[in-house]
């Protein structure tokens, strides 16, 4: 038995606001799962303040948000606003979906840590979150 | 970022009910890191208070439904909870897919609630090794209730018997098949068993099969005889859920038999020495192969039972009286 155990990533993704498209969100999480990582799913219809409680009390180290319902540059400002005041300054925010090419440099002004739009390969999701971890 | 972490902090925000504390603390315990033996250490005194309630069945049978409907319930009690829901690892990936917490979205702002989702990393019997300690954490962080859904039982996931002091076997209509082979193992943990589904075809015989085989089976002057509890727990409107009531006043009555009969300080000493042996396993492997590193003994070991010059059994012996003088 190995005695040096590594620590296993959490990752949290979820659906926010009336976005009703769970196809995608579900097939990141499990190329997660796959990837070895602990993946909780929140399911849709979420708020930014119940995104942000479910990542603290689960101490998730990647809060996943899946976009497909033109409302990324609505929810993000809030998600963010909510991590701010509950200084969750060491979890990593990624996001992914279907939205204007134009509106990632928005969306990472606001704080999103990285945007996977459609066709984004497993390989770069995965070792994205293993490399850009802040904790 | 690699400060070693302030224990006496941690734990004090623990006492005080910080949920990054507790959620922190748990992590540690998950990740067996090396603090973690310390913080437990000042962690126990604080435990044994509240009520556990063990939530077990097949795959799909109703155990996160009805976990949400349970957590309602308490909390119109005014009662904090805590919830630990266990999922299985993949045996392949070491991943996990956690999908309990869609079921329980009706608490999701509510700061009485405190949710966490856990994969069982290899270990067998429906838990974590790590849920033993993790309940005890969320019992000192003052949940007055915590609720553990296992993993989807088979017929050997029945270790949360270890930790709850009432135990929910969710059933469902046209298990019966399933049912029958259950009664000899996994039928005898029940406190109560819940027939959910009660909607779906075929729910009347099944209470029916369930309450023959209940009263076919002898139990002693005083023993608690386990319930049967049909629940529908989904529904379009309101009313078409039913049941939840009753499986609460069940759980109600079952509580008041422990602290009547005594059996609460039974099962806590159970609980305990289930603890202990867990961990002394873990101490006792740990300590020994620390002791034998660098010394090349241990691969020395391995080489010969492989070759068939030694056998496993022997070995442990022989390490075993270096370390430990028996009384014989
Ligand atoms: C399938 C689909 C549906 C299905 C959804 C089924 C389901 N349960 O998911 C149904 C039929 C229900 C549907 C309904 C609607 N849809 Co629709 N739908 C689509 C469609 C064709 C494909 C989406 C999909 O499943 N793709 C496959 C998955 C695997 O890909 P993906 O989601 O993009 O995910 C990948 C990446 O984006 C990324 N990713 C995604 N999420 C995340 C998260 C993280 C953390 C990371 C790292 C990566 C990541 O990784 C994934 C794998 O590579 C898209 C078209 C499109 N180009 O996206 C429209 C589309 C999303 N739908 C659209 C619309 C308008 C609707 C409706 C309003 C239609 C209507 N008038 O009724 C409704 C709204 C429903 C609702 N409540 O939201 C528009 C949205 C426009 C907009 N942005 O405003 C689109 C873009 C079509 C279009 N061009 O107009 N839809
Ligand atoms: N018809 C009917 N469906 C129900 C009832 N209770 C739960 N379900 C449905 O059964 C499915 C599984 O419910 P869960 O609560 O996730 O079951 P579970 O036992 O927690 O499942 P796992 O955690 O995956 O083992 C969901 O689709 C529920 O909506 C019920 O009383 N009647
Ligand atoms: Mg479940």
């Amino acid at each position: 038995m190995a005695e040096t155990k590594k620590k296993k990533i959490k990752v949290l993704v979820t659906k926010v606001g009336l976005d009703g498209h769970d196809r995608g969100v579900k097939v990141v999480a499990s190329l997660l799962k796959e990837a070895g990582m602990e993946v909780i799913y929140l399911g849709m219809f979420q708020t930014p303040g119940g995104i942000v409680k479910a990542a603290i009390d689960e101490d998730v180290d990647v809060i996943g948000v899946s976009y497909l319902s033109g409302e990324h540059l609505v929810f993000t400002p809030k998600i963010v606003a909510e991590m701010k005041k509950n200084l969750l300054d060491d979890v990593l925010l990624v996001a992914g979906g279907t939205f204007p090419v134009e509106d990632i440099p928005t969306l990472e002004e606001m704080g999103i840590d990285k945007v996977f739009r459609a066709g984004s390969l497993t390989d770069t999701i995965v070792q994205y979150i293993q490399q850009n971890l802040k904790r | 970022m690699n400060k070693r972490p302030d224990i006496d902090q941690m734990v004090n925000r623990l006492f005080s009910g910080d949920r990054r504390a507790t959620a922190r603390l748990i992590t540690w315990v998950e990740d067996g890191m090396e603090e973690t033996r310390e913080a437990m250490r000042r962690i126990y005194p604080r435990t044994g208070k509240a009520k556990i309630i063990g939530i077990t069945g097949a795959g799909g049978a109703g155990k996160s439904t009805l976990t949400d409907h349970l957590i309602r319930k308490f909390r119109e009690q005014d009662k904090t909870v805590g919830v630990v829901l266990v999922d299985p690892s993949s045996p392949f990936s070491g991943g996990a897919f956690l999908g309990d917490r869609i079921r329980l979205q009706n608490h999701s702002q509510d700061d009485g609630v405190y949710i966490r989702s856990m994969a069982s990393r290899g270990y067998l019997g429906g838990l974590s090794r790590a849920t033993y300690d993790v309940i005890r954490i969320i019992e000192a962080m003052g949940a007055e209730v915590v609720i553990v859904e296992t993993l989807g039982a088979g017929q050997d996931e029945i270790d949360v018997i270890h930790i709850a002091h009432t135990c929910l076997l969710v059933v469902t209509p046209g298990m019966g098949d399933d049912i029958q082979a259950m009664k000899a193992g996994i039928m005898e943990i029940a406190t109560i068993i819940v027939l959910n589904k009660a909607d779906l075809e075929g729910a009347n015989a099944c209470l029916r099969h369930l309450n023959t085989t209940l009263s076919a089976a002898s139990f002693e002057e005083g023993e608690w005889v386990p319930k049967v509890i049909p629940t529908v727990s989904v529904g379009g409107k309101p009313q078409d859920i039913q049941g939840i009531d009753e499986l609460i006043s069940a759980i109600q009555e079952h509580h008041a038999h422990l602290q009547k009969t005594d059996a609460i300080d039974q099962i806590k000493s159970e609980r305990v020495e289930h603890e202990l042996g867990l961990i002394f396993k873990d101490e006792l492997q740990k300590l020994i192969f620390k002791g034998l590193k660098g010394t090349g003994r241990k691969k020395r070991y391995i080489e010969n039972i492989v070759k068939g010059k030694d056998d496993p059994y022997s070995v442990v012996d022989e390490v075993l009286k270096t370390y430990i003088k028996t009384k014989e």
